[in-house]
């Protein structure tokens, strides 16, 4: 019987390993499909992470090293090449894990507690439902990105891209370099899915257009791509009549989105929340279901590793303390969103588990100044966030002070986008 | 010299050939397409229909029912994924009501077993997320679903088992009858010589009677457009639910499949042939449809994981002599040249029992007028070596498989949970995987949600490694265009 299993080696599950290592629980087991720890950052050999978490600029493949590291002198084991199928939680709280890979054979790993760090995949053409062919040279971005960065293979060499998230955007520039002619980025939206940092870095400086307002219409081309119909949309995201431009290319990139990946959450009966697409999860990320934790991207889409890394910490802490019969469980608050507000996570709160404060990641929906986040209990005001600008390809971090919670025994905490006060 | 060529591996072709394996003959099968069920078999409704539908007195409506029946023996011997499910004509109106009944009656003229008139309360009983206002319905017990390219696969590669020549890539350009009444099949490959022709080229089938013969019928191809769903709403409906038919046809249905996946779809446009492209038009008016018996659809069109369409391939009336709506399989007013044409819905319902008339009614008897005497091959098998479905198997049976390959032990298509030994399997086989579609169309690999954005670069590889080429040699689905890598990065 293990204490902890923490399913997927990622970023959230190298992290959330690590932090149950060090909070004192020794028998843990990382299970990761890939034939290496790192996950997707092994091909996202770009730079830009870690500013937060080590104040420099590093590769994925580096600051995945700088955490496999960490679990390596932590000595905590790990299996590769391994495929969890499913898990289930016993009468006895006992959690199976069912899981294979070629050595093994098939396993029933048994554990006290489990921590689901999956991870996510992308929104493909056939989601959109792109008018037209289904020919050779459609990728998401992604798996444009494992071909050129993993395999060593080009994907085409006239290439357009739907979608401005940041894997599009990174890919706008990796193909360029590698010597494709990357016609131009499409945002059906009036504005970018992606950083800052990204449309500067990979699209000005390469002379690549980002087109806003703009959606593909139809896809040429019976056995390969051989050109798309790009088409301005109005504000209610339909096509306009008359704007439509055929742009010759071989391929199409997508990158219109991520989903958690919850398969196996879903099989165990964890509660999923329809606004994220991940588990309800509580500060120490816990789910529903005691004893299984769920942390990064499988829980909500994070727009920077750093924090996929300190929300897979909690993770790790919550997993320890209820291996060590230390964690409460008395939920106080929940939350929600408000106006002009996404998603909230974490969706419940159990205050005698905060240290001093909770952190409440957030979206807007849309792009808005002069406004701010208000955060209510009931019709009280606790707390506001100022920004120069929310974007709703920022997520917001919003820090709720555990001394302003304990004012009030238990309730709803509700976030609000409202004008900013004069 | 070949006795038999069948121009077509689609169901219908492929089908005939391995029938005629049954016998000492030696046949070739000859597609232009790099795989077999490639066109027409490929993307359809998947449906294996009861058999109310078929005008009685019609080839449709002789092999119909017969040819569901023959499903059970046929998708067991083969491996194909078939399940009885059942249907529900539905109706919002007491005149549509009144069309059921009608439909109820040509069933029991076609020998249709299991059907009722089902009405209000009971429709609703058996299916929870039906429109409030749906009336009634003919439910038909013995309605079920295949998975028709898996079948197509299947029967060709049986047909290959049993000693029949599969030659792909070979599209005829031209076919000329020689002076000893045999033909010269001239292909993009090779002139291909046999004494007698079984044309059973689908949408093209007229083209290529018109190689030979004066054209007697014409081929419309009508496009269907579909929607296929997550399988987290596959249950979202049992039966088959299809509307009340109209003059145009079956109208647009609500499904489950037989993998799991729930399925919309089709609308009929007349397109140029190999016109699969989708619009957003037909798209919308797809959904528009299905909401009008299945409502609560409205939830879940953001579970969409692939639009596709198909064609049929529908013989129509114009100046042509025979305008009869109905399959034809016959011998042609050419001599020893046989046509199986014309061959749209209820096509793959029908293909056991009318591949078994064509062979045994059709073009045996015309060997036997020209004097061929013809023995029974004593070797035929009508099974296929076994495939196994990892997930599938219980816990005990997927640990004994590990064991026994471990290939079973590494997962390449998580939505699936399809594993590369079965990948491999469907490479080394008779008629096996040559392209992604390929391994797609025969293990669901890229049939997920996720559509093959994670397992696409492995499956590529191990198509690469089984088949002994590079990586940039494999093709999504066309040969030549249809290329996925354009070639290696800068540092390669």
């Amino acid at each position: 019987m293990y204490d902890i299993i923490v399913i997927g080696g990622g970023p959230a599950g190298l992290a959330a390993a690590v932090e149950a290592k060090k909070e004192g629980v020794d028998n843990i087991l990382i299970l990761e499909r890939d034939r290496e720890l790192g996950g997707i950052l092994n091909q996202c050999i770009h730079n830009g992470f870690g500013l937060h978490t080590f104040k420099e600029q590093l590769t994925g493949p580096e600051y995945a090293g700088r955490y496999i590291d960490m679990a390596m002198d932590l000595k905590i084991p790990y299996k590769l090449n391994t495929m969890v199928l499913d898990m289930e939680r016993k009468d006895d709280d006992t959690k199976v894990v069912h899981a294979i890979n070629e050595e093994d054979g098939y396993m029933a790993l048994e554990a006290k507690a489990v921590i689901l760090t999956m991870g996510c995949r992308e929104r493909t053409a056939g989601a959109i439902g792109i008018p037209g062919f289904r020919p050779a040279g459609v990728f998401t971005a992604g798996t444009a990105q494992r071909f050129i960065n993993m395999e060593g293979y080009m994907t085409g060499k006239e290439v357009v891209i739907l979608g401005s998230g940041d894997i599009g955007l990174i890919m706008a520039r990796r193909m360029t370099l590698e010597g494709a002619h990357v016609k131009c980025v499409c945002e059906i939206m009036p504005y970018s899915n992606g950083l800052t940092r990204n449309i500067v870095q990979c699209l000005d400086d390469f002379n690549i257009p980002l087109k806003l307002s703009h959606t593909i219409t139809f896809i040429h081309g019976k056995d390969r791509v051989e050109a798309v119909d790009v088409t301005q949309v109005d504000e209610n995201l339909k096509p306009i009549p008359g704007t439509t431009e055929t742009i010759p290319c071989d391929t199409l990139l997508l990158s219109v989105g991520l989903i958690p990946e919850n398969e196996i959450s879903r099989g165990a009966g964890v509660e999923i929340d329809r606004r994220t697409q991940g588990p309800s999860i509580s500060e120490l990320c816990e789910t529903n279901l005691p004893g299984v934790f769920a942390a990064g991207n499988v829980v909500h889409v994070h727009d920077l590793v750093d924090f996929v890394s300190q929300e897979a910490a909690l993770a790790g802490k919550g997993a320890a303390r209820y291996v060590k019969g230390h964690l409460e469980e008395d939920i106080n608050f929940t939350t929600v969103n408000g106006d002009g507000i996404g998603n909230v996570v974490p969706e419940k709160i159990t205050v005698a588990n905060l240290d001093d404060s909770v952190n409440c990641y957030m979206r807007v929906r849309k792009v808005s100044t002069d406004t701010v986040i208000n955060c209510y209990i009931g019709d009280e005001k606790i707390a506001t966030k100022k920004a120069r600008k929310f974007v709703p390809a920022e997520m917001v971090n919003f820090k709720i002070k555990k001394s302003d919670l304990e004012k009030y025994h238990d309730g709803e905490l509700k976030f609000v986008v409202e004008p900013k006060e004069a | 010299m070949y006795d038999i060529a069948i121009i077509g591996a689609g169901i219908a072709g492929s089908y005939v050939a391995r029938e005629l394996a049954r016998y000492q003959l030696n046949v070739v099968l000859i597609d232009g397409e790099n795989d077999v069920a490639n066109q027409i078999t490929k993307a359809n409704s998947a449906i294996v229909h009861a058999g109310y539908d078929a005008v009685p007195g019609k080839k449709k409506g002789l092999f119909n029912a017969p040819g569901n029946i023959m499903y059970e023996k046929v998708c067991r011997d083969l491996g194909v994924p078939f399940k009885r499910t059942g249907s529900l004509v539905v109706a919002h109106t007491e005149r549509e009501m009144m069309t059921l009944q009608r439909l109820y009656q040509r069933g029991v003229m076609n020998g249709v077993p299991d059907m009722r008139i089902v009405f209000q309360d009971e429709v609703h009983e058996m299916e929870e997320n039906l429109a409030p206002d749906i009336c009634g319905a003919l439910y038909a017990g013995t309605a079920g679903l295949v998975s028709p390219y898996e079948l197509g696969i299947k029967v060709a590669e049986n047909a290959v088992d049993n000693g029949v020549e599969l030659k792909l890539n070979h599209l005829v350009t031209n076919i000329a009858k020689k002076d000893d009444g045999t033909f010269k099949i001239e292909t993009t490959e090779e002139d291909i010589e046999a004494k007698y022709v079984v044309n059973a080229a689908g949408v093209y089938a007229d083209d290529i009677y018109k190689m030979v013969g004066d054209p007697y019928f014409k081929i419309l191809a009508r496009r269907g457009v579909y929607f296929i769903f997550d399988k987290e709403i596959g249950d979202l409906v049992h039966n088959v639910i299809f509307p009340c038919p109209t003059k145009n046809g079956k109208g647009i249905l609500v499904s489950p499949t037989v993998h799991g996946n729930l399925l919309i779809g089709p609308d009929a446009m007349p397109v140029e042939k190999g016109d699969i492209d989708t619009t957003q038009d037909r798209l919308d008016y797809i959904k528009a449809n299905a909401l009008k018996n299945c409502p609560e659809l409205e939830h879940y069109f953001n579970k969409i994981i692939r639009s596709y369409a198909g064609t049929r391939n529908t013989p129509v009336a114009d100046t042509y002599t025979t305008t009869s709506g109905d399959f034809i399989i016959e011998e042609s007013p050419v001599k020893n040249f046989v046509n199986f044409a014309g061959y749209e819905s209820p096509g793959l319902t029908s293909a056991p029992a009318s591949a078994t008339y064509c062979v045994e009614d059709v073009i045996l008897p015309m060997l036997e007028r020209d004097g061929v005497h013809v023995e029974e091959n004593k070797d035929f098998n009508p099974k296929t070596r076994p495939h196994i479905i990892f997930n599938q198997l219980s816990d005990e049976d997927k640990k004994k498989a590990i064991e026994k390959d471990p290939r079973y032990g590494k997962i390449i298509c998580r939505c699936e949970s399809i594993t590369e030994a079965e990948i491999v399997d469907v490479i080394n086989r008779n008629v096996g995987a040559t392209t992604v579609r390929g391994v797609t169309k025969r293990c669901r690999p890229g049939a997920g949600r996720c559509q093959g954005g994670f397992c696409q670069p492995r499956v590529v590889e191990i198509l690469a490694r089984e088949l002994g080429c590079d990586m940039e040699d494999i093709m999504y689905d066309a040969k030549d265009k249809g290329y996925i890598l354009s070639g290696k990065t800068k540092n390669q």
